[in-house]
């Protein structure tokens, strides 16, 4: 607020709150003064005129305002869909823990208490956390059960499949697993040591590259969002260059003229995120029928989820966010190119 | 009230549009700026309104050094300057009452006080029965009116006027002018810029001249004087 120091006419006025238009009209240089409770009504009354408005004007080009809404929901669903399918991935294998486990195949000369020997032997060993034996026996049933080859082995005749010990390391670092393995190999009861691990390895690290792809494809794809939104609103800007510049010279400060237009941003931000998450939400609605009949062939109950309310909060929030960086560079760099001298 | 202090306007093309101007305008006074076109009348404006910076030199406004404002403080600079432009500058998208407004809504004006002023404004140039016209459909003459009506409705202590006469006739001009000396008359500022000479030498003011980038006279002139 300014203070009026400066004309002596108007110090008589601005004391007397009957002043009204007729008496200020009498003084003529009184400095216009708003209380602070008015510009901050103002203020609040003004964000939300231009919150409608940037609507209003959104939706009165419908068609252009749906194709760069359409543009930032592909560019945005495209990193999400990933993101969504890395997600439903890893639910998938879930099941099987990333813990490695060797396989120790026995000789199947090896007698019995040879083999509880050796067990025994392992469970004192301070590199080994647990040991299970599945003997050929076992294993036969198992097999048959799963496999439904039963009658193809009960024509065998003798038990074909070895005595397997199921050592669970209690350290997993590489150099500790070798030289277990290698111990384990040196046994006189070993056949041959699986280490289980290489898959699981393998799938954290597919895994991983894959959400690396999709976070730095989401990167991309968002610098291709604030693009988009820059672009356009630079086509705003043009359209209302007159209004910018008589704003600007009434005393309009910078935020003042940017408000509009990060409400424009912030719209086809938005828009263009939900429309995302609808992109999303259908592409998984397609394919949720053929994954449950794949999985259902392998006796599994496993379904895909859908994009949930985290999504369309994620995705029309960030996207809103989006908008809005690129609204407030459009209108900066005009900004710039207005100032003084 | 302003005080232009040596002041050198060069331009980045090298043209020079004011060359060591200094002059002295005091409170409520009322003055034309005159001098063929490209003498430096819109710079000296420009520089006033604070479009433009000095190269050289300081303005002050009640005592506030024009040149030396940071970008942020000019808007409530210029909140201070009512500014009147030779093609009006409205905004067709609204109605006169919006267009009279604008300078209120910027300055964060409640809506009661907004509608009380601008009818104030609009009561003083005569249009108040069109507040709710769009101004495309309004004549020349009252489209300028209009102009005047949002420079004022801030209750500027300056008003600046760049060629407000230019495209009108003879008696609409008078008006124009007429209404700038009431506004003079309750202690406003004003500086008008104009080439009108025969309308200038009418209103008995101080003139000021430029050619060529220098003031060149200063002072009321009794016949011809002031008019190379």
């Amino acid at each position: 607020m300014k203070q009026p120091t400066r004309n002596p006419a108007r110090g008589a006025v601005a004391r007397s709150p009957s002043a009204d238009a007729r008496v200020q009209r009498a003084a003529g240089a009184v400095t216009a003064r708003t209380r602070l409770s008015d510009r901050w009504h103002s203020w609040l009354g003004h964000h939300r005129e231009m919150a409608a408005e940037a609507l209003r004007r959104f939706l009165a080009t419908p068609m252009a305002s749906a194709m760069t809404a359409l543009v930032i929901a592909i560019a945005l669903a495209l990193p999400a869909s990933l993101q969504l399918g890395m997600g439903n991935f890893q639910r998938a294998v879930a099941g099987w823990d990333g813990q490695p486990q060797l396989s120790v195949f026995l000789n199947r000369s090896a007698r019995e208490s040879a083999v509880e020997r050796f067990t025994e032997e392992l469970r004192g060993d301070s590199a080994v956390a647990e040991v299970s034996y599945i003997s050929p026996e076992q294993a036969l049933a198992e097999f048959q059960q799963s496999s439904g080859l039963g009658d193809a082995l009960a024509g065998l005749g003798a038990n074909p499949l070895p005595g397997v010990l199921l050592v669970r390391p209690a350290r997993v670092a590489e150099a500790e697993l070798e030289q277990l393995t290698s111990r384990l190999r040196e046994s006189a009861l070993t056949d041959s040591v699986v280490l289980d691990m290489a898959w699981v390895q393998r799938l954290a690290r597919l895994t991983e590259l894959g959400q690396r792809i999709s976070l730095g494809l989401g990167l991309l794809l968002a610098l291709g969002v604030i693009l988009v939104v820059v672009n356009t609103i630079r086509l705003h800007i043009e359209n209302r260059r007159d209004e910018i510049l008589v704003v600007k010279l009434v005393g309009g400060t910078d935020a003042f003229v940017r408000r509009p237009f990060l409400y424009s941003g912030l719209w086809y931000g938005l828009f263009g995120g939900l429309l995302a998450w609808l992109l999303v939400a259908v592409g998984v609605g397609l394919l949720s029928g053929p994954v449950a009949g794949l999985a259902s062939s392998y006796g599994s109950g496993y379904a895909l989820q859908g994009p949930g309310p985290a999504y369309l909060l994620g995705l029309g929030g960030g996207a809103a966010l989006l908008g809005l960086c690129g609204a407030w560079v459009a209108v900066a760099r005009h900004l710039r190119a207005i100032e003084p001298r | 009230m302003i005080t232009f202090d040596n002041v050198n306007k060069r331009y980045e093309s090298g043209q020079d549009a004011l060359v060591r101007v200094s002059l002295e305008i005091g409170r409520g006074e009322l003055v034309f700026l005159t001098g063929h076109s490209g003498a430096g009348k819109s710079t000296l404006l420009k520089l006033l309104t604070a479009i433009e910076r000095p190269t050289r030199g300081s303005i002050l406004v009640a005592g506030q050094n024009i040149g030396r404002l940071r970008n942020g403080q000019i808007p409530y600079y210029r909140r201070n300057l009512g500014i009147v432009f030779q093609n009006h500058q409205l905004l067709f998208d609204r109605s006169v009452f919006d267009n009279v407004a604008l300078p209120l809504a910027v300055a964060g004006c409640n809506r009661r006080e907004v509608g009380r002023r601008v009818r104030a404004a609009l009561d003083k140039v005569g249009l108040l029965h069109k507040e709710r016209h769009n101004p495309i459909v309004l004549s020349g003459g009252e489209q300028q009116r209009v102009g005047i009506a949002r420079a004022v409705v801030n209750k500027p202590a300056v008003l600046v006027a760049d060629e407000p006469t230019g495209n009108l006739d003879p008696q609409l001009s008078a008006e124009i002018m007429r209404l700038f000396a009431d506004f003079n008359a309750v202690g406003v500022t004003v500086l008008v810029a104009s080439h009108d000479l025969e309308l200038i030498a009418r209103m008995r003011q101080r003139v000021l001249t430029l050619q060529a980038g220098q003031l060149i006279y200063d002072g009321i002139p009794a016949r011809e004087a002031a008019y190379p």
